[in-house]
């Protein structure tokens, strides 16, 4: 039995190896021959103002870019999938990445100019830090005192359970990298996570893998509000739509911030356009203000929400969770908490 | 006489400053190698130490839950690896021979015993060098204890940075000793050898008829040379005065019965009548005259050499002094029907009345001696800048073609003195008392070739 579900599982990675579950494509042509082959988390219309101005200083470079799942991005660059830069969100399973020899080294002056928990051994290199927020429906809250902390929120659910019931969504962090990152971080930060997730899990919530998917529901109505989300999309969101249908809250306790970070897979073919893209990213990066660009710079992580948390740390901590004994642990109890009925 | 230079094996003190520096460059090389040594070795236990704690941290969570074997990796195990160094972290845990998880083809040192006892071990993982700590805990699993083996590992940048950093930073303190004890040493050198370049100094300072004993302090390892360089200067100058007295006694002794030679022979001139004898003893006179000259001027110098090593300081009237010579020597000169010019001007100066004396009166018989018949010598005084010029010039043949200063060397004459009676002495005389009275001799043939000029220079009191 125990064998015949091991031969499942590996022939299930054998398929996922072999065929990319992709959201979102897009050809760049150049008018040369070669092709810079990313594969990224970052939605196409959030990173296209990179790749585009990436390409204006190249015009003879053809970028390919896929966006998949975090997941399914660290089963790729393990599976030695031909990718020449590797941009994620899902901080931990890049560090795994890199430290088991996935990914091969950078060295410019623009990556040296980067802070120590910006990079990690010249392999890693962050260029974004944006925060993890709650988006919520104002038509929803209406009448309602906004929650400014865990408390807060946990009282607020507890109080209206029928104005909740069914309208609470969050990560699926048995689907996504990033909601897995999120989840074991914050309850690593603070014991408040799981009393909440239990409030959440009588709520009936939804699960989602995405963020984006979160915040069309919240602006939809069809959520009150969107637990976790990135920051930096709902952000851009509300850029986009002046219908105040949506409200970012960050929590004053405890905030995640993560660090989106960029690698060159050890199997690429253009790692020198790659640096060069990396060394654009980290100055962008390094920017004193926000701009126009969709992604925040790493020394601020947006105007309305500066709790003061230092961004998760780059290191080989990251590890532990991705550890298959700790995420079994870790998903049974989140199972328990959160799917209870 | 001029010594030759002494050749020498090196100076002491650049050889004393090369063995110091030498000792130093030694010396700062082996504190170089021990301390990046050590830095290396304090790294590796640094690292050594934080694995151990973590592999003993993830130990301390197995537990066996339902006849298995659970555990839990600690988020700290890992942290505290990550807080050190930028090194990659690999584990892996076994249950006797089956993977509980981690990375499987980890190269864990084979054998774990005793239970309990964490065992280090290098090896190489994923193309680097990884330090690798392991622990073993027995734990019950079903109904007999299994042993399991926590293994971390990471790799070994962190030590080569500091290891590295540490001994780069240990070269520059290293340098800078060294560079620092090449100038002490250089000051020790010189600060040492002080004293002897000192003495050195005092002794080539003296003149060359000092001979009087070098009161020094000396350090005790040159007490020694300053003793045997005393004694052998008392030695000297005991030699020195023998002979000067020995000459002394000599040409006094000669002279008396020189004396009454030339008498006995001018009273036989007298009586007889034969041409021939006449001119034999003509020939005798004038060898003893000769001779008494040579044995009175021997005197003089033995007399001058004595006195200017205590020299009187009294005030001499100058021109008094020219005159006196003047007229002690008037009888010989008239012989010749020479006649003696003085010209003087009050000069006053100090020094030793009978010595001053003494050099006038030689120059003064040079110039007569050298004089043709019935010629003019004139003496004057002229004050110049702060001396007096005492010159005495004559009409007579001049210096000859040699060196002008040779003159003045002892038994020395000119080339062109064949056929008169001289010893050679009186220029030197002259000379050494000029010197010691700080005053100097000019010698110089006159314009037009004939005639020479002898200027006694002596500083005005």
């Amino acid at each position: 039995m125990r064998h015949a579900c091991l031969a499942l599982v590996l022939s299930i990675l054998a398929t996922c190896a072999a065929a990319l579950e992709i959201e979102d494509h897009r050809f760049f042509e150049g008018t040369g021959e070669r092709v810079l082959r990313i594969v990224s988390t970052a939605d196409l219309e959030v990173f296209e103002p990179y790749l585009l101005a990436f390409q204006s200083s190249r015009p003879a470079l053809s970028i390919d870019y896929t966006v998949v799942s975090s997941a399914e991005l660290y089963r790729a660059i393990r599976g030695n999938a031909a990718f020449d830069l590797a941009v994620s969100s899902a901080m931990d399973l890049q560090f795994q990445l890199a430290n088991d020899g996935f990914a091969r080294t950078h060295q410019s002056d623009a990556a040296r100019a980067l802070p120590d928990w910006a990079r990690w051994r010249d392999l890693i290199f962050a260029f974004t830090a944006e925060p993890a927020v709650m988006v919520l429906s104002t038509r929803r809250f209406e009448g309602l005192a906004l929650p400014e902390t865990r408390q807060d929120l946990i009282a607020l659910l507890r109080q209206n359970q029928d104005r909740f019931e069914n309208t609470v969504g969050t990560y699926d962090v048995r689907e996504s990298g990033l909601g897995y990152l999120f989840a074991t971080q914050e309850a690593r930060s603070t014991d408040a996570y799981w009393r909440l997730s239990e409030v959440m899990g009588r709520l009936n919530p939804k699960l989602y893998c995405c963020s984006g998917q979160m915040i069309d529901e919240v602006a939809e109505g069809r959520l009150a509000f969107a637990y976790n989300v990135l920051g930096s999309y709902a952000a851009e969101r509300l850029a986009r739509d002046s219908g105040g249908q949506i409200q970012i809250v960050a929590m004053q306790d405890f905030a995640n911030v993560i660090l989106r970070t960029a690698l060159i897979p050890a199997n690429a073919t253009e790692p020198a356009a790659a640096g060069a893209l990396i060394d654009m990213l980290v100055t962008l990066g390094l920017r004193d203000d926000r701009g126009d660009w969709p992604l925040p710079p790493l020394n601020q992580t947006g105007a309305a929400d500066v709790a003061g948390f230092g961004p998760i740390r780059l290191g080989p901590a990251l590890m532990v969770y991705l550890d298959p004994l700790n995420r079994r642990t870790f998903l049974t109890e989140w199972q328990n908490a959160m799917v209870q009925r | 006489m001029t010594l030759p230079a002494a050749t020498g094996t090196g100076s002491i003190e650049r050889r004393l400053t090369l063995l110091l520096a030498g000792v130093a460059a030694l010396l700062s090389v082996l504190s170089w190698s021990m301390v990046s040594g050590l830095a290396r070795e304090a790294a590796e236990r640094t690292q050594d130490n934080v694995l151990a704690a973590s592999a003993t941290t993830i130990a301390e969570t197995l537990r066996s839950e339902q006849g298995e074997v659970r555990l839990e990796l600690p988020y700290s195990a890992f942290s505290m690896l990550g807080a050190i160094s930028e090194d990659r972290v690999f584990y892996k845990i076994t249950a006797g021979t089956d993977l509980l998880t981690g990375y499987a083809d980890l190269p864990v040192p084979e054998d774990v015993t005793p239970v309990g006892q964490i065992v280090f071990d290098t090896g190489e993982y994923s193309g680097e060098p990884i330090r690798m700590a392991s622990v073993s805990r027995l734990v019950l699993a079903g109904a007999q204890p299994v042993p399991v083996t926590v293994t971390v590992a990471q790799t070994r940048l962190g030590v080569g940075t500091i290891a590295s950093d540490l001994s780069r930073l240990a070269a520059m303190l290293s340098v800078a000793f060294f560079v620092v004890a090449v100038a002490l040493s250089a000051f020790a050198a010189r600060t040492s050898l002080r004293p002897l370049n000192e003495i050195a100094a005092s002794v080539s300072r003296r003149g060359p008829s000092d001979l009087r004993p070098l009161q020094r302090d000396a350090p005790t390892e040159l007490a020694p040379l300053l003793t045997s360089l005393n004694r052998l200067m008392g030695r000297l100058g005991q030699s020195i005065r023998r002979s000067e007295d020995f000459i002394a006694e000599a040409a006094h002794r000669i002279r008396t019965p020189l004396a009454t030679v030339r008498t006995q022979a001018e009273i036989a001139l007298r009586s007889v009548e034969d041409e021939d004898e006449k001119r034999r003893l003509r020939r005798i006179i004038r060898a003893v005259d000769e001779s008494s000259r040579s044995a009175g001027q021997l005197l003089d110098h033995a007399a001058v050499t004595y006195r200017t090593d205590d020299l009187a300081r009294d005030a001499v009237n100058l021109s008094e002094l020219v005159q006196q010579a003047a007229n002690a020597q008037e009888p010989t000169a008239a012989m010749k029907d020479i006649r003696i010019i003085v010209d003087t001007v009050p000069a006053q100066v100090e020094g030793d009345p009978v010595l001053l004396d003494n050099a006038l009166r030689n120059i003064l018989d040079n110039a007569i001696k050298y004089s043709p018949a019935e010629t003019d010598v004139a003496m004057r005084i002229r004050e110049d800048a702060g001396s007096f010029r005492v010159s005495i010039s004559d009409q007579g043949p001049g210096l000859g073609d040699g060196p002008v200063e040779a003159l003045t060397e002892r038994f020395r004459r000119g080339s062109n003195t064949q056929g008169i009676v001289g010893s050679g002495l009186g220029l030197t005389i002259a000379e050494d008392v000029l010197l010691a009275h700080g005053g100097r001799l000019e010698l110089e043939t006159r314009e037009g070739g004939t005639g020479t000029c002898v200027t006694l220079v002596l500083p005005s009191s």
